[in-house]
Formats: C-alpha cells, structure tokens, sequence
C-alpha cells in the first residue's frame, strides 16, 4: 500500500522534512484511514469481511466435519444443534459446507478482480501512456471485448474450457477488465501532460519507470476503489454461474452451488438456498460499502 | 450532424470485424468435431470425409471464415447442431418472449426509478434519501437468483399466491375464458420474474437520476431562475428536470441490447421460455451454432445500442458539439 503515496506533497514533505518549523504534516495513508473510519458502514462491511477472511483462512477448525463427509440416512434435516445450519440431500453437514464455501468463493473472487485490475491497469497505462497507434490499437480492442453480452460470453467460455476453479476465476477476471482499461487510460491521458512527468523524463527516466513508479501511483485511488467493487462482483457472477452448474463443480463446495442443489430441494429444505444466500449477500454487500468508503475518503476533492 | 453520423458509422465497421473474429476464433476452440455431430456413430472414414468435404471443413481457416462471414451477412446463422432446425427459427420462437418481460420491466424501471432519483436529488441527505441510498446499495448485492428463489419460497410454496414458472397457465385461452381472465393470468406469471429483474436493475438508474439532478441543480441557471422569482415548482420542472433527463434519455440507447438479452438466470429459475433458457440450454447442449449466433447478435445490438445513445445525445443536447 506503501505506493500509494501523493507523489507531489510527499516530496515536498521530504524537502521540507528537517525544517523545524514546519509541522509533520499527516500522512496520506492515515489521513485516508481518518476519513474511511467516519464512514459506519464502511467500517462495518471491512469488519464483516476480515472476519469472514478469518474463517476462510481457519475453515479447517471453524467446520465441524469435512464438506465431503456423507450421511444419507440424516439427509435433509432441518437446522439444530448438532447441525446448525441443517444437511442437504446426501446428509451433508451444510454449515461446514458454507464455511469451506466461503475459501473458495473468497478466492475466486480475490483472483478475478485481480486478474481483471492486473490487465485493465496494465492495457489502459500502455495506451494513455503512449497513445497514437498503439492506444488505437488497445482501445479498438478493449471496445470489441466490451461489446459481447458480458455474462453471456462466460458462460460460452466456461462451456469450452474444463470447469476448474482456476479456470473459473481466470474467465472471470478475462471478461470483466475493459471498464477499468478504459478508465485508467483517462487517468493516464491527463496525468502524462503534468510536470513531475516532464521532469522525471528530462531526469532521464525510462518509460517503464515513468510509466510504474510516476503516473501509476498518482492513478492508483480510482484503480483500489473498482478494484473493491469487482471483488464484490466476482463473488457474485461466480455465484451465479455455479446456481447455473457452469463454475465450481462438486463435491467442492461454493455459496453458489450450493444454492443450485438448494434449489431442487427448495419445498423439503429451503435452508439449503437460505444459509449461503446470506453469505454472499453480506460479503458483497460489505465490499461495496468497503469500495463506498474508500471512494469517499481517497477523493481529494472532498473536503474534511 | 451527418458527417457525425457517418464517421461514427465508419468506426464501427472494424469494431464488427475485430467482434466477428473473436466469436469465429471461439467457435473453432470448442471441443467437439461437429462432423461427429452430423454423421452416424459408427460411419466409415469416406463417409465422414465426404461430408466434411461437403460442409467446406477442409478448407483453410480464413476461407471457412469469409464464407461462415458471408453467410452472417445474409442472415443466415446456419442450423442447429442438435435438431437441425436453421437457428433463425429457434431464435425467432424465444425472441418474443424474452421482449415482453423486458419491455415490461424497463416501463417500471424507468416509472419508478425517475421519480425517485428526482425526490432523493432535491432532499439530499434526508430520511427519504438515504433510504433509497440503503435500498439501492441492497440491490447491488443482492443475488438474483437467491432472491428469486426466496421470492418462490415465500408466495409460491409456503402460500398459493402466484404461479412460479412459465409465460401462461397451460388451457387457460381466450376463446375459453375470454380477455379478462387471460389477461389476469399473464399478469400473476409476469409478477415475480419481473419484480426480481427490476429490483436488481433500479438500484443503477436510480443512484444515476439522482446524481444527475444534483449536477442540475448547482448550475448557474438553476440560480437565475430562481433569482428571477419563478415558483420552485417551475425552477425544478421546467428547468432543472428536463435538463437532468438529458443523460437519461441517451441510456434508452442502451436498454436495446438488454431489451434483446434474455436474464440466463431469471429465466432459468421462472422457466420463462425466452432467449435466455435457449442460450443456457444450448450451452449445456454444446449446440455451439446457436450459442455463437446469439453472441454475435448481443454483440452487435450493444454497437447498436452505443452507435444509438451517441446519436441521441447529440440530438437531445443542443451544447454537445459534433465535431
């Protein structure tokens, strides 16, 4: 996160840094956390989800049986003690299967945004950054990509390639850069006409430095909040394509597909649709919150 | 203003070659050799060579490219591998469908979320806007098809209120029952699916309308306006609202690809027989001449749309030079 730094007060604070008169002036990062921290919701939903990183991290130990460990004489059983959040239909223990759900769901959709922020960043730098005919060249194709039926282009992909959890996550990430290449290489076109710019390369810097250690952190805010956004919106089309039967595939379980068998069983067992229902509901909802936040308090424009 | 149409005209055309690629490309990476699909199991090698003499298969890429091009050109989006029946006609059959549960959703998206992003704009940061604000974000998150299925639960399974699958009840006809009561019953069927697809879709246009009006409404204008003495009902409809329905109305442009895109989701769960089931069933199906065919067709009803909502921006908003 260290990166994330206001180039031109950070080194004015440097230059001005032994003068004893001058105040220390707030960091960026806690200024930033100052802000985040007055708005509740935010700070409930980022709450929300370290807890529910924790139990993904110790599913091992929160679950009490294994999310492939059968007992069909107790399938279907209604929520109670021993099965807090009841069985599915081959007896199942459902809350242990919601809580290794949440390890792959989390990461699909951490890998994902990742993967979508990675090549939307690195796609829109190149062609603000350059322009001419290598940003025709990019943005022609960014514009191609964005034109297919977004969630329609997934599933014929998911049909094609072998439905792996790795390839899950790749898909999603593959279809969901081109908003985020296009609004980076916005950031790009009007950072690269500033001064620090003309001086770092009259300094000599090479491109890829201009490119990496100069624009990119001034253009990182609006990148950090879409990138908590398409957290939040990895979860759910991951979600949506294992209801389908199109992303993580059993016995592995995902809050997605267990809603799929939840719903086969919707009038015997509506517990098995409601539980992981919840889950994704709240962490999606948290990581929109958390991105709400954080749009709020990396706006410079906002005033304290 | 026609030179604008024309060049933006002209951009287009690479775009449809760059999309016509990409889908030609996936097509050719899916699994499965359709000549497979065409000849009986156990025919002998001449036989599947011949027809796949006969369907141009041998010929080099880019030859099997410009013909399957060609024949997009005219229409043509080949047959079914699975029935035969030219894709056309099952795209047809589902199209009408898929139409009318959009159509009837945008009528009450755009009914409901105008007014409310309009209110929630002038009472900024009171009770009423921050409710929506908290409905909005619920909606963003919410998982469709988790709401739908409690929706099911709820008022189809635990009481009998209204029908959870299909367009119609089967036997309930006009000539049998007369307008009123097959009226009644499309109306029940439409209830759920819509109330799920536009509660997911409202959130956006809502938060839009709102932040629209609020640029309105610190404009100089908007200040002379009421400078002048005009009654705050005249400033807001007269000046302020119509202005703020500019970005609106270039978002029309836009719900034509959506109005065509079967919801795969909400059809699936409401058996609701539009492109949507077609599209998922032929996935499941690997009938890849449809799945391709209604990829190439969302695509170019989102160029459409785009090449649309440019037009109608420049057209509803005298300030936005063409150049």
């Amino acid at each position: 996160m260290a990166a994330v730094s206001n180039q031109a007060p950070g080194q004015l604070d440097q230059n001005f840094g032994g003068d004893a008169l001058t105040l220390k002036p707030e960091s960026y990062m806690s200024m930033v956390w100052r802000r985040f921290r007055r708005h509740k919701l935010a700070m409930a939903g980022l709450c929300f989800l370290l807890l529910m990183y924790l139990v993904a991290v110790f599913a091992p130990y929160i679950a009490t049986q294994s999310y492939r460990h059968t007992d069909p004489p107790n399938r279907l059983q209604a929520p109670s003690q021993e099965h807090w959040m009841g069985t599915d239909n081959i007896g199942r223990d459902l809350f242990s299967r919601v809580i290794w759900g949440s390890r792959i769901s989390l990461s699909v959709g951490f890998v994902a945004a990742g993967v979508a922020v990675l090549l939307g960043t690195v796609i829109g730098a190149l062609a603000g950054y350059f322009g001419g005919a290598i940003d025709n060249i990019l943005m022609r194709f960014t514009e191609i990509v964005m034109s297919f039926p977004t969630f329609f282009l997934l599933i014929t992909i998911v049909s094609i390639v072998e439905r792996s959890i790795f390839n899950i996550m790749l898909v999603i990430g593959l279809t969901s850069w081109p908003g985020l290449a296009r609004m980076v290489r916005g950031q790009f076109l009007s950072l690269r006409e500033q001064e620090f710019v003309l001086a770092a390369r009259a300094l000599g810097a090479s491109n890829a430095r201009i490119i990496f250690r100069h624009i990119l952190p001034n253009a990182m805010a609006p990148v950090i909040v879409s990138a908590t956004l398409r957290i939040g919106g990895a979860i759910l089309t991951e979600s949506g394509l294992s209801f389908l039967g199109l992303g993580v595939q059993e016995p592995f379980p995902s809050w997605g597909n267990i809603i799929n068998t939840g719903r086969t069983f919707l009038r015997q067992a509506p517990w098995i649709t409601a539980f992981p229902g919840i889950f994704i509901f709240l962490t999606v909802l948290s990581f929109n919150y958390v991105g709400d936040g954080l749009r709020d308090a990396l706006d410079p424009r906002l005033k304290d | 203003m026609l030179n604008y149409v024309i060049r933006r005209l002209l951009q287009i055309i690479p775009l449809l070659i760059g999309i016509s690629i990409i889908n030609f490309t996936i097509m050719h990476l899916a699994p499965g050799d359709p000549v497979l699909l065409l000849t009986e199991r156990n025919a002998p090698p001449e036989e599947v060579a011949r027809i796949r003499a006969l369907y141009g298969l041998d010929d080099p890429i880019y030859v099997q490219y410009f013909r399957w091009l060609k024949q997009i050109l005219k229409g043509d989006f080949g047959r079914s591998f699975v029935d035969g029946r030219p894709v056309v006609d099952h795209i047809m059959d589902r199209l009408p469908y898929t139409l009318y549960l959009n159509f009837v959703v945008m009528i009450i998206i755009y009914a409901l979320a105008i007014p409310i992003g309009n209110i929630s704009a002038l009472r900024q940061y009171s009770l009423f806007d921050h409710v929506v604000t908290f409905f909005a974000f619920l909606g963003q998150a919410l998982p469709s098809f988790w709401f739908a299925l409690l929706l099911i639960y709820a008022v189809g399974i635990k009481s009998d209120w209204l029908p959870i699958t299909g367009v119609a009840t089967i036997g309930v006809s006009l000539k049998r029952h007369g307008l009123w009561t097959v009226l009644v019953d499309r109306a029940k069927h439409l209830i759920l699916p819509v109330t799920v697809v536009s509660l997911g879709s409202m959130a956006g246009i809502t938060r839009y309308m709102r932040s629209s009006m609020l640029e309105v409404i610190r404009q100089d204008y908007i200040r002379t306006a009421r400078a002048k003495g005009l009654p705050e009902k005249v400033v807001i409809r007269k000046h302020a609202l119509r202005n703020a329905l500019l970005p609106i109305v270039t978002l029309v442009g836009m719900e034509l690809p959506i109005l065509f895109s079967g919801s795969v989701i909400i059809e699936t769960i409401f058996s609701w027989p539009g492109l949507g089931l077609l599209s998922i069933r032929a996935v499941f199906q690997r009938d890849y001449q449809i799945v391709m065919a209604l990829n190439m067709i969302g695509a170019l009803l989102m160029v459409a749309g785009n090449f649309l909502s440019d037009i109608l921006y420049v057209l509803v908003d005298p300030r936005i030079k063409y150049s």
